[in-house]
């Protein structure tokens, strides 16, 4: 390899066969490109994708309280079941690590609300800060409740864009103050919520706040939970069900109930609504992997043919050079030499060109579908390397044919 | 320099066999030049192709230059062809994207001398055959005669035993004929062994020796008075 006479050799031929090296050199770098861009080009749509379904696949588990059903350690059925701080604390506790988004809070259905001379009666919920990210909401105006409005019990709240309509008449209610029950709080922002008007018609307020104004002391009403992505959706599915399992039965424990009441305590496991992106994200993922694989197929063969054909337009070359007494060995040696060379550097720059176009134009292309288009330098720098490897492996083969042919018959005037 | 005893070839052709070469004695001595001449089929190119290692005999010895050659491996057959034998061909084979001179070191390459040293040589032999002013022409831009002499440029720069000539006059007009085989002439004269296959026998009465061959085995072996070909240039 590091024979200067063959490397001398090597770069005339090269220097000297422009037009093959250039054909060459193009497809293989085309190739390359190609390939890059495709492959980028499915990361993007995956992005897009993901971050279009990305709440839906946090698959939300919900937990409610209710009446129990069966006799338990000497407790009547039909107790109401009344969720506390506690309970919340101790899930978190238990299962803190699994948790992706948590959330707790406290309903109440009937706010007699009042802005000015405008009242209306709406649905609030004392809630924490990730409670935003369960619900889906979307800030319009100002922001959502945050740990210090917790800590503090401020008296803020966060209103639904209907409220703002029916209440506010199109002005701005950030720093307003609206009464709720006789207590006033300030607006500190307004949000939207993609299941419709029905949820935009409440008030969230901070947990704390809610339960102390309001005399709940340390009730809740629900609680929530989504767990880490995971890869696949069987995954995410098993891990989910047997989460809901686990914190059921923390739950009834803690709060005596049969293991076997169905009443109690509910949980409503909405991974199952995740699948839809699971599966469209793996559709995705395999239909690019799948363009791949076959855009390196395609590749690979462009390359083995022009090697092919290399070799048959050097046949006589090769034959005088054995007459003129090169080993068959230096025969292959120089034809593989020179196509790993030419297509070592063609493909670097296919993928630097490729690179350079994701890097600088992928910023530009965005879209709700297409998100970050990119591609994992160590992935391209794999897809190079097979390709110099297959391009020197078509090479190899017709390269040791020509070796292998007596210089009579490669001489022979046709 | 050249031994061989009962030489048998014969090649596959479809179905049936096709007996080429059937039994050739003869033995060639060192500074000879021998026209090895012959109607085509009479098996004068395919002993031509035994005798520069390219091909092998069936049966029979060659022993060149006291090297008995004899089913050699493809890398020990191109060692043997490089250090002895010299080719000339009909059709010049020279590398198209080469220069003159690149074409003459082409050989001095696989002996693995030195760039430097190698274009030494080369100069050497292309100024020997009158070319050095060529030597940085590609061979498309060289006239036939100047395309043979390169050729012979090459086949001596190796500084082999035995020069083999395959026809090197067929693709020339009579005059540059004459010219190439006044130059072969002239490096006989200076002791090397040379071989001419040809079917033409005004390059024949050339050389100092005429073999004829006829279906696959020798009908004529004599030594001829030499016509200089100075005398027609």
């Amino acid at each position: 390899m590091f024979n200067v006479e063959r490397w001398q050799e090597i770069f005339e031929a090269i220097a000297k066969n422009r037009m093959r090296t250039f054909l060459t050199g193009i497809s293989v770098a085309s190739g390359i490109f190609i390939l890059v861009i495709l492959l980028g080009a499915g990361k993007g749509l995956e992005n897009g994708i993901a971050k279009q379904f990305e709440r839906d696949a946090e698959g939300i588990i919900e937990v409610w309280s209710g009446t129990t059903t069966k006799e338990y350690k000497g407790l009547n059925p039909g107790r109401q079941i009344q969720f506390r701080d506690s309970d919340y604390n101790l899930s978190l506790q238990k299962f803190g690590d699994q948790l992706d988004k948590k959330a707790s809070s406290y309903n109440q259905w009937n706010g007699a609300v009042v802005y000015g001379k405008e009242t209306g009666n709406y649905q609030y919920r004392g809630v924490n800060p990730d409670y935003q990210a369960i619900e889906n909401a979307t800030m319009v105006e100002g922001r959502f409740i945050n740990e210090n409005d917790l800590k503090n019990n401020e008296k803020v709240g966060v209103i639904g864009q209907k409220i703002k309509t029916d209440l506010f008449k199109g002005k701005s209610p950030l720093g307003e103050l609206i009464s709720i029950n006789g207590i006033n709080f300030k607006v500190v922002g307004v949000f939207t919520d993609p299941s419709g008007e029905r949820e935009e018609t409440r008030i969230y307020l901070p947990l704390t706040t809610t339960q102390k104004t309001y005399g709940a002391g340390d009730k809740i009403s629900n609680l929530f939970y989504t767990l880490h992505k995971k890869a696949t959706y069987d995954e995410a599915l098993a891990q989910s069900n047997k989460f809901s399992k686990e914190l059921e039965q923390l739950l009834k424990s803690k709060n005596v109930i049969a293991p076997d009441d169905t009443g109690g305590v509910g949980v409503h496991n909405s991974v199952e609504d995740a699948k839809k992106f699971y599966d469209l994200n793996l559709y995705i993922r395999l239909f690019f992997w799948w363009v791949g694989i076959c855009t390196i197929i395609a590749g690979v063969v462009g390359v083995s043919n022009i090697m092919l054909i290399i070799v048959k337009e050097r046949t006589k070359e090769i034959g005088i050079r054995k007459a003129l007494g090169a080993s068959p060995i230096s025969i292959i040696g120089m034809i593989l030499h020179e196509s790993i060379f030419i297509t070592t550097i063609a493909g670097f720059v296919g993928l630097l060109s490729s690179l350079l176009l994701l890097e600088f134009v992928g910023p530009y292309v965005q879209s709700e579908y297409f998100l970050n288009p990119e591609v994992d330098f160590s992935i391209a720098l794999t897809t190079l390397a097979l390709l110099v490897f297959a391009g020197a492996l078509a090479g190899f083969f017709p390269a040791y044919h020509a070796a292998k042919i007596k210089p009579i018959v490669a001489l022979r005037d046709d | 320099m050249i031994e061989i005893k009962d030489l048998h070839k014969s090649y596959k052709v479809g179905g049936s066999e096709l007996h080429v070469l059937k039994g050739i004695n003869f033995n060639i001595k060192e500074g000879e030049l021998v026209a090895i001449m012959g109607s085509s089929g009479s098996g004068k190119s395919t002993l031509l192709n035994i005798l520069g290692i390219l091909d092998e005999a069936d049966s029979g010895d060659y022993i060149l230059d006291t090297v008995p050659i004899k089913k050699l491996n493809e890398t020990i057959a191109s060692r043997y062809r490089n250090q002895f034998l010299g080719f000339v061909f009909q059709s010049f084979n020279l590398i198209n994207y080469k220069s003159a001179l690149d074409n003459v070191a082409m050989p001095l390459y696989y002996q693995g001398i030195k760039r430097k040293e190698r274009t030494e040589i080369a100069m050497r032999y292309l100024e020997k055959v009158g070319l050095a002013s060529h030597s940085h022409h590609l061979p498309n831009e060289l006239s036939g005669g100047q395309k043979q002499r390169v050729a012979i440029a090459r086949a001596l720069a190796s500084n082999p035993k035995v020069l083999l000539a395959d026809e090197p006059t067929g693709a020339l007009d009579t005059l540059t004929s004459y010219e190439v085989m006044e130059l072969i002439q002239g490096i006989n004269d200076e002791g090397k062994t040379i071989l001419i296959v040809t079917h033409e026998p005004d390059i024949a009465a050339m050389c100092k020796r005429n073999v004829v061959l006829k279906d696959g085995v020798i009908i004529d072996d004599k030594m001829v008075e030499q016509v200089r070909a100075s005398s027609y240039v």
